[in-house]
């Protein structure tokens, strides 16, 4: 048996308070290939940060346990240091440089250079690069993935999987690699491209390299790993060797926790035979990272309709393109009437609301004041609190309406804050997204579209507004829509929820249903859950 | 302790440099044997001479396009209108009124214009802004030398073509503002009715951003993408607080030339931008956030300074080093408002 | 059969977009030198002389573009160290090359001081270099004013009453620059027919030219074009990214000063308060009428664009007057071209950014639709 290679014992983290990670154990034998799993925000990230020395977890306070690596203990403060000594991360979002071609992308910063007498005065900085040398080392990195790949191609030219290869063969030009993470791979790659991948993975740990690999394609797991490794909320929750996995059993084991929906009182319409609200049909959005390629749904009236899925997988571009905010095409009818798709203000008048995924970005005028936060959607929109001289001419600005309403919703959503005019910037997250909730109620909505409703927020807040979005839902019959990547609080709210996988809806079932059906659908197994 | 840190953090040093530079200009001043009255009158003068242009700054920086510094395009619309009303041969107080009505249609066409470039190069629209005005200026220079104006006040008296370089305004629109209900005490003098003039536009402009129309303004300047999930036209608005801006420009420079007494043509309105966006900025306002009280506050500041320390500094150190001060102050006003760091560009 | 005509008509279409500022350039040349009326032996010795005389200043914009950070309005603080280095050796009375070379010399520091300032303020001003630049080199007016207008003959000394006012300190708004009046174009004389060519002028750009190749080759040539590309990328594989960007400033107006010296030399005398800052704007907007893009230029755009646009200062104001009895009218005209291409310039480009990034979203958008 070889040697083992990394160690990790005991490691702990919180952010704040918000423990991410409890207690994880991690053990790779050289030549070894590890595959990571579980849900977004399992702490499969966070952990590869914690070993990849990102300063991010410095800044947060830093972790707890040891890591051995090669067979001496190491705690790095910067990726720097993990690189120098011999680990290697591809992430998730690419890292390379549209205009230089593979060769200086792989070399960048590392570029061999030629001595000139300038340099002696001046510093190697004004050495000549050796374009010969340089090559010689991008195409033997290549090699070792034995991909094709054109060293002297621009990036910006090239396909999708291409880059990717490009991003690993830099690091694997690197001297003395002997660990290489790679953050889902395979999401941007074709199925073709993704079989050369998981080849050239198979080579490189023959050849010493081990490699962690996180992908939510379990069948890719199963392929290429000796070891598999489930996370769920911070923990391993189950080890397998490949040999004895199965994808069902890896779903089972990344959904897991069932949860007591008994507390959820049933309704007393039945969602499944009320009339229609809206109907999607074709819808596609252009959102980067999250398109929607093909998708088609009913609203019921009258109901909270989950939509799950794993990141990326397109369930956000839905709300964001119906709404307008991303370039979308398809059709969508709302009560009978189709809405028009890239109209943000034709959407809002027939009585759609959104509360972005994007606070900061979307959601909020930070530097204004709660009052303009919560009441102008509906001033611009509804022509809500003003005063009209002049026969309509003038539209004043009704401070007295405008303070009230922000009052009111203050109250029902319990929005800690010194005063109404206090600046949205300086809210807590928690407090931002009640706001956000508050301006999308202030429109008075008949349907509500609702994403990530509980993203980044403290778990006081994540109930109190999830309780709100019950109450408005029972008591004004506003029709709900909630995008959500924790498939737990979609189960504890909704009546249905719909995954999206691929940028299409795999399936839809009752929220009641076991969590590891759902589980199955995300990864893409459509049949097996019936 | 701590009050008094976070007030001067959010004046900001450079304004508090300026604002005590100016009260020591003030203080100083009667030691120097300046004085104060004449200054003072030439200060408010001034104020009311530059307000309506530095007023101009307000509608952009609001939407979010920055801060104008193609306000030349602006006044390019307010000379056609001055120097048309009196090639019309409208006189008085009528004339003024006239070189209003006049520059109206110039401003709007301008400014839509305008706007609509300023839509296809958001990020960039300074830069932009900057060589509009510069590339318009010297497009009108030409002009000023082809059209055919033929009033003899106005154009060169060999050849009888071509506008010249200074007009008078005498006998035109000279002084209708300022002399109007004129106060004068002592040395002070006090021009009523241009103050007037200034406060009623800015009162409109006041009033405007409290609007349902204003208000969606501010929004897309603050925030454009929530602004356009609340279903704002984003594009509109931004053409719209152009089209503003490039109006009171026009305005601004007639108020301008019915106190100096002469329309500038030619390179005349060159540098004009640069005054007015120092001033605001001077007055508190930041690359996407200005107020009336910041127009009003920075006009004083700005044109205080540049008529007190010619005046102060000569009879000091017997040496006029205004106008080394004045690029100094204004273009370092600017540097500041550009650097900081909590205004970078969305 | 049609769809390759299509894609021709594109590429032409393409080609006339990307290349729009010289062939309007080229269009307005070829109107306007004919109505001039110029010979061709005087049109080709004023071209070989403005293309001595402003080269090298161009050249000097070329490192911060490299570095992405576009136009260097900033390039007028180092033509402003360049004039101080003049007036050093006209008040020290030094004659022919190796004044040129003393003032070069006591320009360098200046300019590093002021090009490190300016790089600084731009690294605090990421995404509106251009703005910021331009603001830097009115600020820096105001300051070079100070110092040579209050402070020469006072606080510095200066003694040469042939340069300072009659008021004792302060520099005279024109210096006279007899001393190293062409020393350098009449160094290695040739004549070809009547026309003069400065040789040694031109030695030293084609040197500068070398140099400008060498260092796209060098490794920090390689990090600025990285920085130019994506800062953020560039600072995770370890380029000091900040550095680079002041490095590439601190370059170009060193670069700025000795080409603000040959400017000089060549003119013979020095408009010591406006000099500068007409420079920055012609030399811009002569790389731009090359077809350099804020992005993106290269040796090629630079003598395309000192020939173009000086070309047309130079029939302009005669064509102008052939044509409407005018030459201010030329005058005005070759202004508001200047203008007007930078204009232009700085338009495409923006919208050319906007495209680029509009163009991912509608690839994508039509490959769903062909499902």
């Amino acid at each position: 048996m070889e040697a083992t290679l990394l160690e990790m014992k005991n490691i702990s983290k919180d952010f704040f308070g918000n423990t991410v990670l409890k207690d994880v154990n991690l053990t790779l034998k050289k030549g070894e290939v590890l595959g990571l799993v579980g849900e977004n925000g399992a702490g499969k990230s966070t952990l590869m940060k914690i070993l990849f020395g990102m300063k991010s977890i410095e800044e947060t306070g830093g972790y707890g346990g040891t890591i051995e690596f090669d067979g001496k203990p190491v705690a790095f403060h910067s990726s720097e240091e993990a690189l120098a000594s011999g680990i290697g991360m591809v992430h998730q979002e690419f890292s390379l440089l549209p205009e230089f071609t593979a060769t200086e992308n792989i070399v960048l910063n590392r570029e061999s250079t030629r001595y000139s007498v300038v340099s002696e005065l001046f510093g190697s900085r004004l050495n000549t690069l050796d374009r010969q040398s340089m090559q010689k080392k991008a195409i033997e990195a290549i090699n070792k993935l034995a991909v094709k790949l054109d060293s002297e191609m621009l990036v910006g030219d090239m396909p999708v999987g291409h880059k990717q290869f490009t991003e690993i063969s830099r690091e694997l030009s690197r001297d003395g690699m002997k660990l290489l993470i790679l953050d889902e791979p395979t999401a941007v790659l074709t199925e073709h491209e993704a079989l050369a991948l998981l080849s050239s993975i198979k080579r490189l740990a023959a050849s010493g390299i081990s490699v962690i690999f996180i992908t939510h394609r379990l069948a890719e797991i199963l392929e290429v790993c000796d070891q598999i490794l489930v996370m769920r909320d911070g923990c391993i929750v189950k080890q397998l060797d490949s040999g004895n996995a199965s994808v069902s059993g890896i779903a089972k084991a990344m959904v897991g926790r069932e949860v007591d929906t008994s507390s959820k009182k049933a309704k007393e319409v039945d969602v499944e035979t009320a009339p229609v609200e809206m109907e999607i049909k074709n819808l596609w959005v252009d959102m980067a990272g999250e398109t929607v390629k093909d998708v088609s749904l009913q609203v019921h009236k009258g109901e909270i309709l989950g939509i799950g899925g794993l990141a990326g997988q397109g369930k956000l571009g839905i709300p964001n393109g119906i709404m307008g905010l991303y370039p979308a095409g398809g059709t969508v009818t709302f009560r009978g009437k189709e809405i028009k798709l890239n109209n943000p203000s034709d959407c809002l008048a027939s009585g759609l609301a959104f509360v972005s995924e994007d606070r900061a970005g979307v959601g909020l005028l930070l530097d204004e004041s709660l009052e303009w936060n919560i009441s102008f959607s509906a001033m611009q929109v509804n022509n809500k609190f003003l005063k009209s001289y002049l026969g309509g001419l003038v539209k004043w600005r009704d401070e007295d309406a405008i303070r009230e309403v922000t009052q009111r919703y203050v109250d029902a959503l319990q929005i800690k804050c010194t005063s109404t005019r206090q600046k949205a910037r300086s809210l807590s997250g928690g407090n931002q997204q009640k706001v956000c909730l508050a301006k999308a109620l202030a429109l008075e909505p008949s349907l509500l579209f609702v994403s990530e409703p509980t993203r980044g927020i403290d778990i006081g807040a994540k109930s109190l507004v999830l309780q709100a979005l019950r109450r408005y839902n029972e008591q004004q019959g506003t029709t709900i829509v909630m995008i959500s990547s924790e498939l737990e609080e979609l189960r504890s709210v909704c009546d249905r929820i719909a995954i999206i996988t691929d940028g299409k809806v795999i399936g839809i079932r009752p929220a009641h249903c076991p969590s590891e059906e759902f589980g199955l659908l995300m990864v893409g197994h459509q049949g097996e859950g019936k | 302790m701590n009050k008094m840190q976070r007030f001067i953090k959010e004046f900001g040093w450079p304004r508090l440099i300026i604002a005590a530079f100016l009260l020591s200009l003030f203080v100083i001043a009667p030691f120097a044997g300046v004085n104060i009255g004449t200054s003072l009158t030439d200060t408010i003068m001034r104020f009311s001479m530059n307000g309506v242009m530095v007023l101009a700054m307000v509608p952009m920086i609001h939407s979010g396009c920055g801060l104008n510094f193609g306000l030349p395009l602006g006044i390019i619309a307010g000379l056609l209108g001055g120097t048309l009303a009196m090639q019309f041969g409208f006189t008085g107080k009528l004339s003024f009124l006239m070189a209003i009505v006049l520059c109206t249609p110039f401003a709007l066409l301008f400014g839509w214009a305008y706007g609509k470039l300023l839509n296809r190069v958001k990020g960039g629209e300074m830069m932009i802004a900057t060589y509009v005005g510069f590339a318009s200026v010297s497009f009108m220079c030409m002009m000023w030398l082809l059209l055919p104006y033929s009033n003899p006040q106005m154009v060169w008296g060999y050849g009888g073509s071509g506008l010249r370089t200074t007009i008078s305004t005498e006998g035109y629109y000279y002084h209708v503002l300022s002399d109007f209900l004129n106060i004068k005490i002592g040395h002070l003098s006090i021009p009523t009715g241009s103050l007037l003039f200034f406060a009623l536009l800015a009162f409109l402009m006041w009033a405007f951003l409290h609007t349902k129309k204003g208000t969606a303004m501010t929004a897309v300047g603050s925030n454009p993408i929530y602004a356009r999930a609340s279903g704002i036209k984003i594009d509109s608005i931004r053409t719209l607080s152009v089209i503003m801006s490039t109006w009171l420009g026009a305005v601004g420079i007639l108020v301008y030339e019915q106190a100096f007494g002469f329309i500038q043509l030619y390179n005349g309105p060159f540098y004009m931008a640069l005054p007015a966006v120092s001033a605001i900025l001077i007055g508190g306002a930041s690359v996407n956030k200005a107020s009336i009280t910041n127009v009003i506050v920075g006009t004083f500041l700005f044109q205080g300074i540049v008529t007190m320390t010619p005046s102060v500094m000569n009879s000091i150190i017997h040496t006029d080093m205004s106008e080394v001060i004045r690029i100094i102050v204004s273009n370092g006003m600017i540097l500041y408002a550009l650097t900081r760091k909590t205004e970078e560009t969305r | 059969m049609i769809k390759k005509t299509l894609s021709q008509d594109k590429s032409i279409k393409e080609f006339v977009l990307n290349n729009l500022v010289p062939i309007m350039f080229i269009v307005i040349c070829a109107i306007c030198i004919p109505v001039s009326g110029y010979s061709a032996p005087a049109l080709v010795q004023e071209m070989l002389t403005r293309i001595a005389r402003n080269s090298f200043l161009v050249i000097s914009l070329l490192v911060p573009i490299m570095a992405g950070m576009g136009m260097n309005f900033g390039m007028t603080l180092g033509a402003m160290a360049g004039q101080i280095g003049l007036i050093f050796i006209t008040e020290w009375g030094v004659v022919g090359i190796p004044a040129l070379v003393l003032a070069a010399i006591v320009s360098t520091p200046i300019s590093i001081l002021l090009g490190w300032m300016c790089g600084k303020i731009l690294n605090n001003a990421k995404g509106r270099e251009m703005v910021t630049s331009y603001i830097i080199s009115f600020f820096m007016n105001g300051v070079y004013q100070f110092i040579v207008l209050y402070c020469m003959g006072s606080v510095i000394p200066i003694k040469n009453s042939a340069i300072l006012l009659p008021r004792g300190y302060g520099i005279r708004n024109s210096v006279n620059l007899i001393n190293i009046r062409r020393v350098l174009d009449n160094l290695i004389p040739l004549r070809i027919g009547t026309v003069n060519v400065p040789v040694a002028t031109y030695l030293v750009i084609a040197l500068l030219c070398f140099f400008i190749i060498w260092f796209r080759k060098t490794k920090i040539g390689q990090d600025m074009r990285a920085v130019s590309q994506d800062m953020e990328v560039a600072r995770r594989s370890g380029i000091k990214v900040e550095h680079t960007r002041l490095l590439s400033v601190i370059i170009s107006t060193v670069l700025a000063g000795y080409g603000m010296i040959i400017y000089l030399s060549n003119m013979g005398s020095m408009n010591t308060y406006n000099a500068h800052s007409q420079i920055g704007t012609f030399s811009i907007a002569a790389l731009l009428v090359g077809g350099a893009s804020v992005a993106k230029a290269s040796i090629g755009n630079v003598f395309l664009g000192v020939i173009l646009f000086h070309m047309l200062f130079y029939v302009s104001p005669q064509a102008g007057k052939n044509l409407f009895g005018q030459a201010q009218l030329g005058e005005y005209f070759r202004v508001f071209v200047s203008y007007g291409v930078i204009t232009i310039a700085l338009v495409l480009y923006e919208m050319k950014k906007r495209r680029a990034a509009k163009l991912g979203g509608l690839t994508l958008a039509k490959a769903q639709e062909e499902k």
